[in-house]
């Protein structure tokens, strides 16, 4: 039955508040905001000008707009949608179309009115955004390797940190880049070793366990940084090498920028993702982990080992989280700071829900938040007229929205978060 | 001559009980062997045992002859041994070749799973055996005797020559379970040996070659259909004389006393689980709601007990609207609950048997003075109650899930006929109980409804409802699709309506 048979009814409960009406509503109050504040403080006479990088030589190509009539466009444009979904209440699949529309003329919109009188540029953001999408893919890709075969695993952020400072702390020592990495991937999976003993041997609550996972990476790291990292007799390690950097790749015009100036950690989360998709989804290993997920009992009926599937999964999650921890210390910034994770580990799990706990949706969820920090940090630079804390929440707001299930109806595993034990 | 499948002196004990006591038990090539037993014989033991679920403490397996050691579920499989366990070990999110290949899958290029051949092998099992499935639909979408079908494909495709079915008719309406009847007959007839574990005396004699009764762990006897009756096999399995049929007059119905208007009720995944039931309850008439399992009847007796919110439709008793009452002011309308899952909805398990005997009136007079809870008067009606239901306890302050689920039932019937009641809603009041507690609880509920208590009666058995009922309305997708005088109903009547058969056609 659907939301409007229901309203017919005199007798019974209306259920008014429907994900369409939600967004509709949403969004109409997100397009009177936009024409409001568009009429009220721009000036007619801006421009937008966004930049597509150099394509063949300097200076710049850039697309000029101007910003009040663009943002009156877009701002109309939400509206329309935003009454459609309120008052027609399409059905789920029109919804979703008109979710990711509006959510996409936001995103212009928001681009448009930063660029007003000043310039920004398009191919760069989409550069940062993958690249700040990074630690948030690989962590989306650890907790989707743990949910899948049932163990939920919010220790991500501390597998991450931990791995950050070990890794740091072994290629300042090794002077030695790749040793450092391989140290971060270790101890991305020793830690997940830990919350895989609590959590298959002493079934001990997934989310407590996890959550100790996190303060002791706090510890660890901290002792870390202090007693190894503030004081030592070697020069910094630097940061890993562009890929690509030197090669003709590298100097095509905007692909070039977008696909291939990048560290190495950017090029394993985009060969992990399609991995991991096809060994859950294509292969002996990956069907029985997403039994074991589901319903561990009728595994183990058919002659599966629950707990070395699970087992083997957590560990692996936690040297790709690992992975995560790495593009931290050894990609980005070149040392290690206390907390230097930033809840990242946290988004990933957004980012794994909001693709429904498969890798490529959760990748897309990943580049979303990505393309939020990236929006971020432009908005500073350009010292755009919204406080900076604003665009800093967005992340956060997109994942309560993502959760909320505003973006559709997400189902985790049947079995998620269950212990499992023998007969 | 060499069996198939013997079993000899298997025990196998659990703290504080003997679940298998010394049993012996040999399983010919090609026959269907019933294993008969009340809840709680040894059966499933017994099986668990033979499936490598459980090690036994004593005793020997040998399969045509030669003995075996089965330490886990691999080894039963690699021994030809099947299982289609009572819960369906699916998943509801794949499909039915993904369910059936899992755990030996068949791969190409080394590591890719390959759907296409293994869709191929179970076409041809489907063929074989005539059970027919389609391999890409998802388990979620099937039917439960489709689901089962599966099952039996699955132990099929691993090559079983011995299967297991544990109860498989309990979630199967009558017409299913003969096409399961069946299909057990034609995979006895390829060389497949059966065990078939059931508590119901009437499929015994529709499909067994031999019967095995067992009774506290231990094997009453063997015997063959021809050899036995109902009433010497339920002899066997209980151990003394039992009254099959319910010994009752015919109701005296009065005024209606619960009334259901086109009442819509959601499930838990959000969709419609009752969808516009209407039907009423008179005083002193038992009103039997029949249907396969998962039709809207749990969310139903929800509804009407005021633990699942209404969209819509009307809910009265006695002429008073409690459409989306509490719980408490429905029950203080005069409304019993004996609900469906006892241990989740009946009782606190780790409460003592008094204080769970006053779970619905603890807050009044004479348990509760003001806010102080009297103790002495909670167990002076603790063990008047205890005496007169025959609620097998040391003490009135042992933890209630320390009884035998025939006393915690027990138990939840005496708390809620400890008050004057005008209604009674009982979902699946018997399930899981001995004889002994289910012929008492029959009597009650009679004896409700000759005092002028309407009584709604939920069960999927349906031999309970045609044994109990005055009415019978059949449920079916969330719908009361017919509403037949008991009298006239017939098993395959019913049978029909509870899939979804009207006699205007579908």
């Amino acid at each position: 039955m659907n939301a409007e048979t229901i309203h017919n009814n005199p007798t019974g409960r209306k259920r008014f508040v429907t994900r369409a009406r939600g967004l509709g509503l949403f969004y109409l109050i997100l397009a009177i905001i936009v024409l409001v504040w568009t009429l009220s403080s721009g000036s007619p006479q801006a421009l937008s000008r966004l930049g597509l990088g150099i394509i063949l030589q300097p200076p710049p190509v850039r697309l000029t707009i101007p910003t009040q009539p663009s943002l009156i466009a877009i701002g109309l444009l939400l509206g329309v949608i935003g009454l459609y979904a309120l008052l027609r209440s399409p059905s789920e699949r029109t919804t979703n179309v008109l979710l990711g529309s509006g959510a996409l003329f936001v995103v212009l919109g928001a681009i448009i009115a930063a660029a007003a009188d000043k310039s920004i540029d398009l191919v760069g953001l989409v550069k940062d955004s993958v690249r700040l999408a990074t630690p948030i893919m690989l962590g989306m890709l650890a907790g989707v390797m743990c949910e899948r075969c049932a163990v939920i695993n919010i220790g991500i952020e501390g597998m991450m940190l931990t791995a950050a400072a070990v890794g740091y702390m072994v290629s300042l020592y090794t002077q030695n880049m790749w040793l450092g990495l391989l140290a971060a991937v270790l101890s991305g999976g020793v830690m997940a070793t830990l919350h895989a003993l609590l959590t298959i041997q002493f079934l001990v609550d997934h989310i407590i366990s996890g959550t100790c996972i996190n303060i002791l990476a706090v510890g660890i790291s901290g002792y870390i940084r202090a007693a190894f990292l503030l004081k030592n007799p070697f020069g910094a390690p630097g940061l890993f090498p562009y890929v690509f950097q030197g090669t003709p790749l590298w100097d095509i015009p905007i692909i070039g920028t977008i696909l291939f100036q990048y560290q190495p950690m950017v090029y394993a989360a985009l060969v992990l993702v399609p991995l991991v998709w096809f060994v859950l989804f294509r292969t002996p290993w990956g069907l029985r982990t997403r039994a074991v997920g589901e319903h561990p009992r009728a595994a183990d009926t058919v002659g599966i080992n629950v707990f070395k599937i699970r087992y083997v999964n957590v560990i692996l999650a936690g040297c790709v989280a690992g992975l995560g921890g790495a593009w931290f210390s050894l990609e980005t910034v070149g040392h290690f700071d206390d907390l230097m994770t930033n809840n990242r580990g946290f988004i990933a799990l957004a980012a794994m829900i909001f693709g429904n706990w498969n890798p490529l949706g959760g990748a897309a969820g990943a580049l979303l938040f990505g393309f939020a920090d990236a929006l971020n940090f432009k908005f500073q630079i350009l010292e755009v007229n919204v406080p900076y804390q604003f665009i800093g929440m967005l992340p956060f707001i997109l994942t309560m929205v993502a959760v909320a299930g505003v973006i559709g109806r997400t189902t985790p595993p049947a079995a998620d978060g269950q212990p499992y034990r023998k007969q | 001559m060499t069996f198939a499948l013997e079993m000899r002196g298997i025990t196998k004990r659990f703290p504080g009980v003997l679940a298998n006591d010394h049993i012996d038990f040999a399983l010919e090539t090609g026959e269907i062997h019933c294993l008969l037993g009340e809840n709680g014989a040894g059966k499933s033991t017994l099986m668990n045992i033979l499936y490598g679920l459980y090690r036994p403490d004593e005793g020997h397996i040998f399969l045509d002859g030669r003995e075996v050691h089965i330490s886990s579920p691999t080894d039963a499989i690699r021994l030809g041994i099947g299982m289609v366990h009572q819960h369906f070990m699916l998943i509801p999110v794949m499909t039915v070749a993904e369910n059936i290949m899992l755990g030996t899958e068949i791969v190409k290029n080394g590591f890719v799973l390959d759907q296409d051949t293994a869709a191929q092998r179970i076409r041809e099992i489907s063929h074989q055996y005539g059970l027919e499935v389609d391999p890409s639909a998802y388990i979620k979408d099937l039917p439960v005797g489709l689901q089962q079908r599966v099952e039996i494909v699955k132990a099929l495709y691993r090559q079983a020559s011995i299967l297991i079915l544990d109860e498989p008719t309990a979630v199967l309406i009558p017409q299913e379970a003969d096409d399961l009847f069946t299909i057990m007959r034609e995979l006895a007839k390829q060389g497949k040996s059966i065990i078939f574990i059931t508590h119901k005396l009437g499929e015994v004699f529709a499909v067994a070659d031999r019967i095995t009764v067992l009774r506290n762990g231990r094997v009453v006897g063997t015997t063959r259909p021809s050899d036995a009756t109902q009433s010497s096999l339920a002899a066997m399995m209980v151990g003394r004389e039992v009254i099959l049929t319910v010994d009752r007059r015919p109701a005296q119905p009065g005024d209606i006393v619960l009334e259901v208007r086109d009442l819509k009720v959601l499930d838990d995944r959000g969709s419609m689980a009752v969808n516009g039931a209407s039907f009423e309850v008179r005083a002193g008439e038992v009103l039997g709601i029949a249907g396969v399992q998962g039709n809207g009847q749990t969310e139903l007796v929800e509804a009407l007990t005021g633990l699942r919110p209404t969209i819509a439709g009307r809910v009265s008793i006695d002429g008073v609207d409690v459409t989306n009452a509490s719980p408490r002011r429905i029950s203080e309308q005069g409304v019993a609950h004996i609900p469906e899952d006892r241990h989740e909805h009946g009782m606190v398990g780790s409460y003592p048997v008094a204080d769970n005997l006053v779970l619905n009136t603890y807050y009044r007079q004479p348990f509760a003075r003001g806010a102080i809870l009297d103790h002495r008067a909670i167990e002076e009606h603790a063990w008047r109650l205890v005496h007169e239901f025959d609620i097998r306890t040391p003490s009135v302050y042992m933890p209630a899930s320390n009884l035998s689920g025939g006393n915690q039932q027990k138990m939840i019937v005496a708390r809620e006929f400890s008050r004057p009641i005008k209604l009674l809603i009982a979902a699946q009041p018997t399930r899981g109980l001995d004889v002994g507690s289910i012929e008492f609880i029959h009597k009650r509920l009679v004896q409700a409804r000759d005092q002028g208590v309407a009584v709604l009666l939920v069960s999927a058995e349906l031999d309970e409802i045609m044994s109990l009922a005055d009415r019978i309305a059949v449920m079916y997708k969330g719908q009361i699709i017919a509403t037949l005088d008991a009298t006239q109903a017939e098993r395959a009547t019913l049978g029909l309506l509870m899939a979804g058969v009207t006699s205007h056609g579908a």
